[in-house]
């Protein structure tokens, strides 16, 4: 795509390229110098803040590891509820039955209208008013019901989506051999629809992912980003080493998931030569319009 | 049922809310269209800068954005944004961390609308002899915006949510209230759907005037 925009490159343009590049660089230096000095200063790059995380396992074992498996418990138990809450809502906006279908739209559009973490914080204070589950285990229970009811709803929209992407001859020939609605929604449009959303739902696990930092944050869950917190107190405010280790690992994970959802797609898009359309990690974002922290996904 | 309402300034926070929302619009829109023609652009390194920062920013969480600006760049690096008063530091490294965030969106929003510009339309500005500026800036851009309206109004929206992140480092937004308030009252219902009925109030009817400007403006092919 982008190399319709330009000529392939003459030695004029390519030497104004080398231009504009030297400039580029200069200002990236510029900034990277910046950076370093300012690091310098604050003494932040003193090798004995970095070096828990080089040398030795303490850090990952005390700290980090900890963390990770309660983002990765929040995300995953949020993932597995939300799953099939999004498809009872999705198939139930879908409905020949307005009674079914528009209270089934209200929720869904009411919860993706609200923001993540004021379900968490509803989530908490429901739990401490209403419940007695203990105070230790709250602050879970509060992200994974945030993550839940909103996840939940933009799931709904991509099943919604998975399956309107079928092509139209699909319901009409399963009705011509007599299947009942329940049939056809069952036996010949959800196994479909399912291989079709595969890829936007991984792409969902990333905004899952990110959004448990939310609780450690505000809820005192304590899961990855918290570990930081806690992590640079330790070593003796190594706040930006401490920061910028945890800001790879959600990288890392997060980068692999997005990059299995699209070898998904393409694999899918390949495969695939009679039914519809594959629902890809930027299709979501058209799907389910507004997306938490995650903007177009 | 509601008479808890005088003792809080509701509508002073969801106004810090609208305030972050709308500058961080601005500023996010900005850098993310920079971004996009440094993504599709002729330079390698400009393309390849483009790509690591969207591919880097959108995968780390918010939060982690938004607190490293206040614990890293303000309590450590002694970065104060031009500030001597905590709270409009917290203010402005919050419309910082949301720019810096949301801009990787609106790039790919972007990049997105500029691949529904068909091909033969930058050829045919290309033949007539313009140069890589002008054919972005007189023919892809403009119609690339106007296909864009659309996953733009999503990304608003989300940054209109995504504000409620700000909470983490203080400012005096609509979750930080909420939280406050669940805290002190017994009336977790009431003040739920107060906050609640506020942000239906933000962001529905975005969605649905942005929408509907997104049909009215998109090019017809």
């Amino acid at each position: 795509m982008s190399s319709v925009l330009y000529d392939a490159q003459g030695p004029r343009a390519k030497r104004r390229n080398i231009l504009y590049m030297a400039v580029f660089l200069v200002a990236l230096a510029a900034l990277a110098w910046w950076v370093y000095t300012s690091l310098d200063d604050k003494g932040q790059l003193e090798w004995a803040l970095w070096k828990p995380f080089f040398s030795g396992t303490e850090a990952y074992s005390t700290y980090i590891w900890p963390g990770l498996q309660n983002t990765l418990k929040a995300a995953a138990l949020a993932m597995v509820i939300a799953l099939p809450l999004g498809a009872f809502f999705g198939i139930a906006r879908l409905s020949d039955h307005a009674w079914v279908r528009i209270p089934a739209a209200i929720a869904v559009e009411f919860f993706r209208a609200i923001p993540v973490l004021v379900l968490m914080i509803f989530g908490m204070a429901l739990y401490s008013q209403y419940t007695n589950v203990s105070s230790d285990d709250r602050p879970l229970y509060a992200v994974v019901t945030g993550l839940v009811l909103y996840n939940a709803s933009v799931l709904a929209e991509i099943v919604r989506a998975g399956i309107l992407a079928l092509p139209k001859g699909q319901s009409e020939a399963a009705m011509a051999i007599g299947l009942r609605k329940g049939q056809l929604m069952r036996l010949i449009l959800l196994p479909q629809a399912v291989t079709t959303m595969l890829p936007a739902i991984v792409s969902q696990l990333v905004v899952i992912v990110k959004d448990t930092a939310l609780g450690g944050a505000v809820l005192t869950f304590p899961e990855l980003l918290s570990s930081a917190n806690t992590m640079s107190g330790y070593y003796g405010a190594n706040v930006i080493a401490s920061f910028t280790v945890v800001a790879v690992i959600f990288v890392v994970i997060n980068f692999s998931l997005t990059s299995f959802a699209s070898w998904l797609e393409r694999r899918l898009r390949r495969g695939k030569k009679s039914t519809g359309a594959v629902l890809g990690a930027q299709d979501v974002a058209n799907v389910a319009g507004t997306a938490a922290t995650g903007a177009e996904r | 049922m509601f008479d808890f309402l005088d003792k809080y300034d509701v509508l002073g926070a969801f106004w810090t809310t609208v305030q972050l929302t709308l500058l961080s619009a601005v500023g996010s829109l900005v850098w993310g269209t920079l971004l996009a023609a440094m993504r599709v652009g002729p330079v390698p390194l400009m393309r390849g800068f483009g790509t690591a920062y969207v591919n880097i920013v959108r995968n780390i969480p918010l939060t982690v954005i938004i607190l490293f600006a206040s614990l890293g760049l303000s309590n450590t690096l002694g970065v104060t944004l031009g500030s001597d008063k905590v709270d409009t530091t917290n203010f402005r490294l919050a419309v910082l961390g949301l720019i810096v965030y949301t801009s990787a969106f609106v790039c790919e929003a972007i990049r997105a609308g500029i691949n529904t510009v068909p091909v033969g339309q930058a050829e045919a500005a290309r033949a007539i002899g313009l140069s890589f500026t002008q054919v972005l800036g007189l023919v892809i851009l403009p119609q690339a915006f106007r296909a864009a309206v659309g996953p733009l109004a999503n990304v608003l929206i989300a940054l209109t949510k995504n504000t409620t992140v700000a909470a983490a480092i203080g400012v005096a937004e609509a979750a930080l209230l909420m939280k406050q308030m669940v805290e002190n009252e017994a009336q977790l219902l009431a003040i739920s759907a107060v906050i609640a009925f506020g942000f239906c109030c933000l962001t529905l009817p975005t969605g649905l005037i942005l929408g509907w400007v997104g049909k009215k403006v998109a090019v017809k092919r």
